[in-house]
């Protein structure tokens, strides 16, 4: 294991090295006479950034965060001495393998639909003592400080690695929340009139050079999916779904929904059962 | 229409109180309800946004394909409420408009009030021939002006489309730039000499 976290942390340290080439303002080749081919045009850094990730993916320092996760998982203790061993992620209590993958789901102790990450600040807060006024102070990582529950969610979505997405679609309030999710990605409003459709409702659209997956297809939608939590490589911690979605609604020009809230359920609910099916390859890197 | 069609094959049918019930339930207005609790003010990006105006209603509502008799109304409106340059003069300087059309920022809660957005052009259209790395949401601008001239008639076209594409196309993708205070009048400007200047790079050979 020693052994293990060194190489991780050599990975780390090449990470960081590559987030600072990264951050440097973007060179571009030199220009062509003629306009450019509107074939697809990755520019160096993305190419770069491809490579890289495949040699990395072997030693994922997403590991890292997965390890502290498993300790909180499976050694803290609340004040009443509880622990996550009573938390029912819809496979029954403690169960970790295959959760995930099979969020978000209805929980009848709590009358809700609920995705992994709210599921999981839920016992967090239940078993563990964790306060949810401290954990929505600081919900997602920042270089200085990776939350505990990020940790946790690591863990907990790296033991549904090579498992198929089984989001349950039974419980009328499973199939309800669906719906509405549905209607949220299709809403447009704000300044520019977008909606999560504008980028994400049509085949073969790019924004600069990035492609943009058409969310409405099960082969495409897993793309919203794959490679969350990620571990961002200009920065050096790990980010979750519920800040992929925050940091989409920032760039549809939203005012920002609050953490773990009911709008954000009911998106994930739907993007994530419209993949169902699909081979979840656990906890990934992210530029 | 739906519902009554539900209300006539339901007289013959067993199902007929589950199927009426799924067609009372309005979806739509459960998700902007659910919106309106959820979504908060951070910085510039104020609570209001998550309210729709009339315009995005009838497009959420129509999933952008409006009646044709309701979008040309309404198309009517937004063209009329265009606010053209008193002075006349609508083309201002192509390399400003190539460093505004480079920019993808503005209106976001990162962004700080007062500081001057970027046109976001690059992120879903190609325009310079130097310019690679480009979006496919929106068509090539490419030859723009090449292909169309540069007459009073095209530069107000162009002017009006950046200042409010849906004056012309009520449910495009493209932001109302002007109408939403996205950009200033200079700003637009100089995207429409990028787009027509003969000088600029867009209309090169």
């Amino acid at each position: 294991m020693k052994q293990r976290l060194s190489t991780l942390m050599a990975a780390a340290v090449m990470t960081a090295a590559f987030a600072v080439q990264a951050q440097q303002p973007m060179k571009k080749a030199p220009p062509p006479a003629k306009a450019a081919a509107p074939a697809k045009a990755k520019d160096g850094i993305t190419a770069e950034f491809e490579k890289f990730r495949e040699v990395l993916e072997e030693d994922n320092p997403a590991e890292l965060f997965e390890a502290k996760g498993e300790d909180i998982w499976k050694h803290k203790k609340g004040p009443d001495g509880a622990s996550m061993a009573q938390c029912d992620l819809g496979l029954g209590a403690g169960v970790v393998k295959g959760a995930y993958v099979q969020m978000p789901r209805y929980f009848a102790d709590v009358g809700q639909v609920m995705d992994a990450e709210r599921r999981i600040v839920h016992c967090m807060v239940k078993y563990l003592g964790y306060k949810e006024e401290d954990i929505r102070k600081q919900p997602f990582s920042n270089d200085s400080k990776t939350p505990d529950h990020v940790s946790v969610i690591t863990y907990v979505a790296a033991q549904s690695r090579n498992m198929k997405i089984a989001v349950p679609q039974k419980h009328p309030k499973e199939i309800e929340t669906f719906r509405i999710g549905r209607e949220i990605f299709d809403y447009r409003a704000g300044p520019y009139d977008f909606s999560c459709a504008t980028c994400h409702g049509s085949d073969g659209m790019r924004i600069r050079t990035q492609d943009l997956p058409n969310l409405r297809k099960p082969a495409e939608a897993i793309r919203a999916y794959q490679g969350w939590p990620g571990y961002r490589m200009t920065g050096g911690f790990m980010l979750t779904q519920q800040w992929r979605m925050n940091d989409c609604f920032r760039q549809q020009r939203f005012p920002e929904p609050a953490y773990l809230s009911d709008s954000i359920t009911a998106l994930l609910t739907y993007m994530t059962a419209t993949a169902n099916g699909q081979v979840y390859k656990g906890p990934g890197i992210k530029r | 229409m739906t519902a009554m069609k539900t209300t006539i094959l339901c007289a013959a049918t067993l199902a007929c109180g589950a199927a009426l019930a799924e067609e009372v339930r309005d979806y739509r207005a459960e998700a902007i309800a659910m919106m309106k609790r959820d979504f908060k003010t951070r910085g510039i990006a104020t609570a209001d946004r998550v309210h729709e105006d009339g315009l995005q209603a009838i497009c959420n509502r129509t999933s952008d394909h409006p009646p044709k008799a309701i979008a040309e109304r309404l198309e009517r409106d937004q063209m009329e409420s265009i606010k053209y340059p008193p002075d006349g003069k609508l083309m201002g300087d192509w390399k400003a408009g190539e460093k505004l059309a480079q920019s993808g920022r503005g209106m976001t809660w990162s962004d700080k009030a007062g500081v001057p957005g970027g046109g976001n052009c690059y992120n879903c259209h190609q325009i310079g021939p130097q310019e690679t790395s480009f979006g496919t949401i929106g068509p090539s601008l490419y030859q723009f002006g090449k292909l169309r001239g540069n007459t009073p008639d095209v530069q107000k076209y162009a002017y009006g489309k950046i200042y409010n594409a849906k004056a012309f196309n009520l449910c495009s993708a493209m932001p109302r730039f002007g109408h939403a205070g996205a950009l200033t009048e200079s700003q637009i400007k100089d995207l429409v000499a990028l787009l027509l200047d003969p000088q600029s790079p867009v209309n090169s050979k």
